[in-house]
């Protein structure tokens, strides 16, 4: 019989921290919104989650909840009970099942910590520089708690983020201060607001430090360790915990490096994931790449929580202009660049793009990219069709014969 | 004589498709000695033993003399006696390069699932495309229509070649298209040229797939029981196109190829 190779993953021991300062942050939602002593804000995961720090909201992000449900593999369950009620089983699918969540009242917050709902928001904030379907997201929850709906409509798809958007996504991101202000009862604290910014620019530096360990050989990190990691990134950034978990995590990190410890056993493949991840599919992908000896190291998706641009003296433009020179923002013309880029500097043998049903805006191989940028560097790809939430979507024997047979090509062409 | 022979040294390929399997011996010349091809059914390592056993008796061979097996396709890892698997792209690939050693696109219509494969001069492969989630335009399509419309598998290529027009279907899905057809025949419309609609729909589908470039070869059961479809396609891309000897063997002969090379490394 030919024989499965048994993987050999690493384990992160700082996960343990990590586990405890999320445990602590859905532990202080869950309290506000019973208590109701806090107010709670809800934000899109690269919104101006800083300006909503800085007037004393807790901040929840429902795209993480959308993952949570990826993850645990429960939101194929969910989905339908969204489209049921007219949402569409083609739009993202971290929307549908989260509505479908809350239509059921089945969280895996429940699971994970004993906690029976999602917190009531106080107010939905929502930026469109990702997408248009978040606000579609937030404006379902607006209806059903009867709370405020505010956000920033971005510009999307520019080459050249130029001082015209800037100014205009700046505007709009101070002018939401003013409601904000209502809403929480405080008034605007411009040095509460530069604190913010400094811990978040702090925790952004730190984990694109921990990203870039990934060009070394071997690579200390993979993707699918990237996308649990990233977790105090996304909901925990403008905060001292995030900060802590990073310099954690990349000592941590930098030791494996300085012992030539790979993420995987025996590296001999480099791959970049292009895409939103398969949530639900994360260890199974995990374990199929690193039974290939392949280690996908890099990819934009991890990366799209970096905000090198955020100064702290001047805190609504650099917003501005971090939130929209973000990847997901951008023309075909700047992502390319952008992916060459990362091929160099994570010396990649292979690129995967995955084609994500439900979410065109993180799937960036419909409009010719991946043969564009295959003909200019030669470096080979693969486009897999899946989704993040939605394994409705998936052949898994056909995404595996595909991983396969790409590594294989790498392989005979070196 | 029968000592003389089992002195040679065999390699052996076995192909287990979600339809099909297949079996090559070759020797170390890469000569083929045997094969056979057998539906998979649902128990893919009996399927693969009874498979080279055929070849095996066909190649006057004994399964002692095989020195590697390999196993390539949707059930590769179910085979028993290979001692190493490759995908089925890879084992296309190669066996179709032995054939033409030239720079080609490879275009593979399988029972679920169809494969551009393109493989420069040297035998390298450069880029391969499968089909997505869908079975639109696979060997599956085909048998699904038969089944609709009552026509044997064995007689497709005869109606389509027999054909005086063509009605094009409009649909992707396999199920709005058997619809389609039906209304079709309930309009009166001649069979053969709804047939031949049908063999247009999977050429169109497979060559939606990606571009071809350099000389183009088909293999796979349905290119090797429908010459006519072959035809078509040469009409289509205006271009005369490569098909090997035994079209839904080239799999198979390829892990047979890999298995010969691991002997060699
Ligand atoms: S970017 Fe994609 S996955 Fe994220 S919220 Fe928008 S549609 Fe959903």
């Amino acid at each position: 019989m030919t024989q499965e190779i048994k993987p050999i993953r690493k384990k992160i021991e700082a996960t343990g921290l990590m586990n405890k300062y999320m445990a602590e942050y859905f532990h202080e939602l869950d309290d506000a919104s019973k208590s109701r002593d806090r107010k709670i804000a809800w934000c899109t995961s690269v919104g101006p989650a800083e300006l909503l720090h800085s007037f004393g909201f807790l901040v929840y992000y429902p795209e993480n909840h959308g993952a949570m449900l990826g993850a645990t593999r429960i939101a194929t369950d969910l989905i339908p009970y969204a489209n049921a009620i007219g949402y569409s089983p083609d739009i993202c699918s971290y929307l549908t099942s989260d509505i479908g969540s809350y239509l059921t009242n089945n969280t895996p917050l429940t699971k994970a910590y004993g906690i029976k709902s999602v917190p009531k928001p106080d107010v939905l904030v929502f930026n469109t520089n990702q997408c248009r379907d978040v606000q579609d997201w937030m404006a379902w929850y607006a209806y059903e708690f009867k709370v405020p709906l505010i956000g920033v409509n971005t510009p999307r798809t520019p080459t050249e983020v130029n001082d015209v958007i800037i100014e205009s996504v700046a505007k709009q991101i101070e002018g939401m201060a003013v409601e904000l202000e209502e809403i929480s009862g405080n008034k605007f604290d411009p040095n509460k607001l530069k604190a913010v910014m400094a811990l978040s620019k702090e925790c952004t530096e730190l984990w694109k430090e921990v990203l870039s360990l990934a060009a070394t050989k071997p690579s200390p990190i993979s993707f699918f360790d990237g996308t649990i990691h990233m977790g105090p990134a996304v909901v925990l950034r403008g905060t001292q915990h995030a900060v802590d978990y990073y310099e954690v995590l990349l000592t941590e990190l930098k030791e494996r490096v300085a012992n030539k410890v790979g993420a995987i056993e025996d590296e001999k493949y480099r791959i970049y994931w292009e895409g939103m991840p398969i949530w639900g599919r994360l260890r199974q992908h995990s374990d199929l790449f690193a039974g290939l000896n392949a280690c996908v190291l890099a990819s934009t998706y991890c990366n799209s929580w970096i905000f090198s641009d955020f100064d702290e003296s001047d805190p609504f433009t650099s917003m501005a202009k971090a939130y929209t020179e973000l990847f997901i923002v951008r023309s075909d013309a700047a992502k390319e660049e952008y992916i060459k880029k990362m091929i160099k500097a994570f010396s990649i043998d292979g690129i995967i793009y995955h084609d994500a049903k439900t979410c065109p805006n993180n799937s960036n191989c419909r409009y010719g990219m991946p043969r564009r940028i295959e003909t200019e560097t030669g470096v080979p790809s693969i486009t897999i069709n899946g989704d993040l939430n939605d394994l409705r979507m998936i052949s898994d024997e056909q995404n595996k014969t595909n991983i396969e047979a790409f590594i294989e090509q790498i392989e005979e062409n070196r | 004589m029968r000592n003389k022979l089992a002195e040679r040294i065999i390699f052996a390929g076995v192909d287990v498709g979600a339809s099909r399997t297949k079996a090559a011996i070759i020797d170390s010349d890469k000569n083929i000695l045997g094969w056979n091809v057998r539906k998979s059914g649902t128990n893919f390592t009996l399927s693969s033993n009874l498979c080279l056993a055929e070849a095996l008796s066909m190649a006057h061979a004994d399964k002692s003399e095989i020195r590697i097996a390999y196993s390539t396709g949707y059930g590769r890892k179910n085979v028993t006696f290979a001692a190493g698997s490759r995908t089925e792209i890879g084992c296309h690939a190669k066996g179709c390069y032995h054939y033409f050693p030239i720079a080609m696109t490879i275009i593979d219509i399988g029972g679920q699932d169809n494969k551009i494969i393109k493989v420069d001069e040297n035998g390298k492969r450069t880029n391969f495309k499968m089909n997505r989630k869908c079975a639109a335009g696979t060997g599956a399509f085909l048998e699904e229509m038969c089944l609709r419309l009552d026509v044997g598998l064995e007689d497709m290529n005869g109606l389509a070649a027999d054909a005086e027009g063509i009605i094009k279907l409009g649909s992707y899905c396999t199920v709005f298209s058997a619809t389609e057809v039906l209304e079709n025949i309930r309009n009166g419309k001649p069979l053969a040229d709804l047939m031949k609609g049908i063999f247009y729909s999977v050429i169109k589908r497979v060559l939606e797939m990606d571009s071809l470039t350099d000389k183009v070869l088909m293999t796979g059961g349905v290119v090797a029981y429908n010459p006519y479809l072959v035809k078509m396609t040469e009409e289509l891309i205006q271009s005369e196109i490569l098909v090997p000897k035994l079209p839904q063997l080239t799999g198979a002969l390829g892990a047979a190829l890999f298995a010969l090379e691991s002997r060699q490394q």
